[in-house]
């Protein structure tokens, strides 16, 4: 048996100063005015040597890590001219990070997404939670590339990396009373500051919810995608495990998924929520039902160049994929159902 | 230091504070430093410098009277007119980089969506107060350059709606702006009410 007798200089567990604390000891600095006194010595160029040698926003600097993932590849749509890395993940509609779309960017970093729980559970036989390792590993990854339309009438082409929400279903078993399935985004104000603070949430209500119907879900372009360009997914762009569901708009694509419930009727969804005749259950993407506000006839495509890239496309029937998802809404009046 | 010489500096630093960010605006937009989005972002960017600098024009006069400076009346001219110039750089980005020249979408989207037909509507008025700032026409005009001009708290107004339409969901700011409008329109309370009275009796 190892003793080990502590000499006087041995630091103990409770000595180590907290993570939190090491953090932000600048700002604890400051508030102690020992910085002020500081900067009244030291001439202005030394300050601005300090400022940009050790920032005030250490924690900001450190990157959220993405890991390489192992998946096959999307032969089919590799002819796709795709939006740029640093675009897609600088680029964000993630009002629990903050409403301006370079805010998911800047106030997400220090996301937490180990340990992670994601439950499935509601009108099925065998009810499941994945932790962290599950996403990755349950299922074989694949590549899609995908085009994403957003409701704001600006649009992506993304190679999202992830496996068929079908593949998951069909492991919990639904039962056939299940009709709907409801989606749930993390709920901690601690760690998503659009949710603690109104203004910077842009007045939605949270936890964001959206849901799908049981069919839509099925079907095989439904995607939970658990990473994008080859990487696990950036805190922005919803972090472990996102929905992708490529024709219909963004918002139905959510992020940051920590519950999954099977359900018998149709549950309510943050947006249609908030201003229900500008976004419907639906939002198939669908140029002849315009926004009230905006017209949904055609979409600036965001891909390479500046200002002046004439990108202004027409914006497809499904985004495009008619082919495949037509058939779900046979008979239905889309301008009523939008 | 005399009247004169304020006012020369003050011109100076308006200058300075209009121009400076429009050029850094269009100079990072050009070589696509601008974010992902350039488009939106000058958009945006130009829209809301507008309604600043509307909001800094029209309170000029109650500052004036309040500090008892009346100098300070011979800045609004430029003011005005840079607010007019940022509001014709927010239409022509839209035009040009969102519509993207196509015409009939243009045509469509002021017809069709209020918030913009509010906006054109604003962006029609502050030209014609744009015009008439020429020395020579206000001369000409007389009584009722001061009319016309008068219209500047109705512009004020529209701006405030179509800001506050234009967003998806946070409302904070476009309420903010609201409240800066409705502040500066009660300092004219008076005013106001005589000119509302007088136009309906």
């Amino acid at each position: 048996m190892l003793i080990n007798i502590p000499t006087k200089n041995t630091l103990k567990d409770c000595n180590v100063t907290d993570e939190s604390v090491y953090l932000e000891r600048r700002s604890l600095l400051k508030k102690m005015g020992f910085l002020g006194a500081s900067a009244v010595m030291s001439s202005a160029i030394t300050s601005t040597a300090q400022a940009g040698f050790f920032s005030d926003d250490d924690k900001e600097k450190v990157k959220f890590q993405t890991k390489a993932l192992n998946f096959s590849k999307d032969s089919t749509n590799e002819h796709l001219l795709r939006t740029p890395e640093n675009k897609v993940i600088s680029h964000n509609n993630f009002y629990e990070f903050g409403a301006q779309k370079d805010q998911p960017l800047a106030l997400s970093q220090g996301f937490d997404v180990a340990p992670w729980q994601l439950k499935i559970s509601g009108e099925c036989d065998n009810p499941i939670t994945l932790d962290y390792d599950n996403l990755t590993n349950m299922f074989p990854l694949e590549e899609r590339i995908y085009r994403l339309r957003c409701v704001e009438a600006w649009s992506m082409v993304i190679p999202w990396i992830g496996f068929s929400l079908a593949d998951l279903l069909k492991k919990v078993a639904p039962n056939s009373r299940a009709k709907y399935v409801a989606f749930e985004t993390l709920y901690d104000p601690k760690q998503m500051p659009g949710q603690a603070d109104r203004r910077l949430g842009g007045g939605l209500i949270f936890p964001y919810v959206e849901a799908l119907r049981i069919d839509e879900a099925m079907n095989a372009l439904t995607l939970m995608s658990v990473g994008l360009y080859g990487k696990t997914l950036p805190p922005q762009n919803g972090a472990p495990i996102r929905l992708v569901v490529p024709w219909k708009y963004g918002f139905k694509s959510i992020k940051s998924i920590v519950g999954i419930k099977l359900l018998e009727h149709k549950p309510p969804t943050t947006w249609n929520k908030l201003a229900p005749k500008e976004y419907g259950f639906y939002a198939n993407v669908n140029p002849n039902h315009d926004h009230p506000r905006w017209s949904q006839a055609s979409e600036r495509s965001i891909t390479t160049g500046g200002l002046f890239s004439r990108n202004r496309v027409a914006t497809l029937p499904f985004n495009g994929y008619g082919e495949e998802v037509a058939d779900l809404y046979k008979g239905m009046d889309l301008s009523r159902n939008f | 230091m005399k009247n004169d010489t304020k006012v020369f500096l003050l011109k100076v630093l308006i200058h300075l504070g209009a121009l400076i960010p429009l050029v850094n605006l269009y100079f990072l937009a050009f070589n696509d430093k601008l974010g992902a989005d350039p488009v939106e972002s000058v958009i945006h960017f130009t829209g809301i410098g507008a309604f600043n600098l509307l909001l800094i024009t029209l309170s000029v006069t109650p500052i004036a009277q309040l500090t008892k400076q009346g100098y300070l009346l011979n800045v609004r001219r430029l003011l005005g007119l840079y607010a007019y110039t940022y509001a014709l750089f927010h239409l022509v980005n839209f035009l040009s980089f969102e519509i993207q020249f196509d015409g009939a979408l243009f045509i469509s989207e002021v017809w069709k969506r209020p918030y913009i037909t509010i906006g054109m509507a604003a962006f029609f008025l502050l030209t014609a107060l744009s015009i008439t700032s020429i020395n020579k026409l206000k001369r000409k005009m007389g009584k009722s350059w001061q009319q016309l001009h008068n219209v500047s708290y109705i512009i004020i107004l529209l701006v405030a709606i179509h800001f506050y339409w234009s967003v998806k969901s946070e409302l904070t700011s476009p309420l903010f702006y609201f409240a800066m409008a409705i502040m500066l329109l009660l300092f004219r309370y008076k005013k106001i009410k005589r000119l509302f009275l007088s136009t309906f009796n």
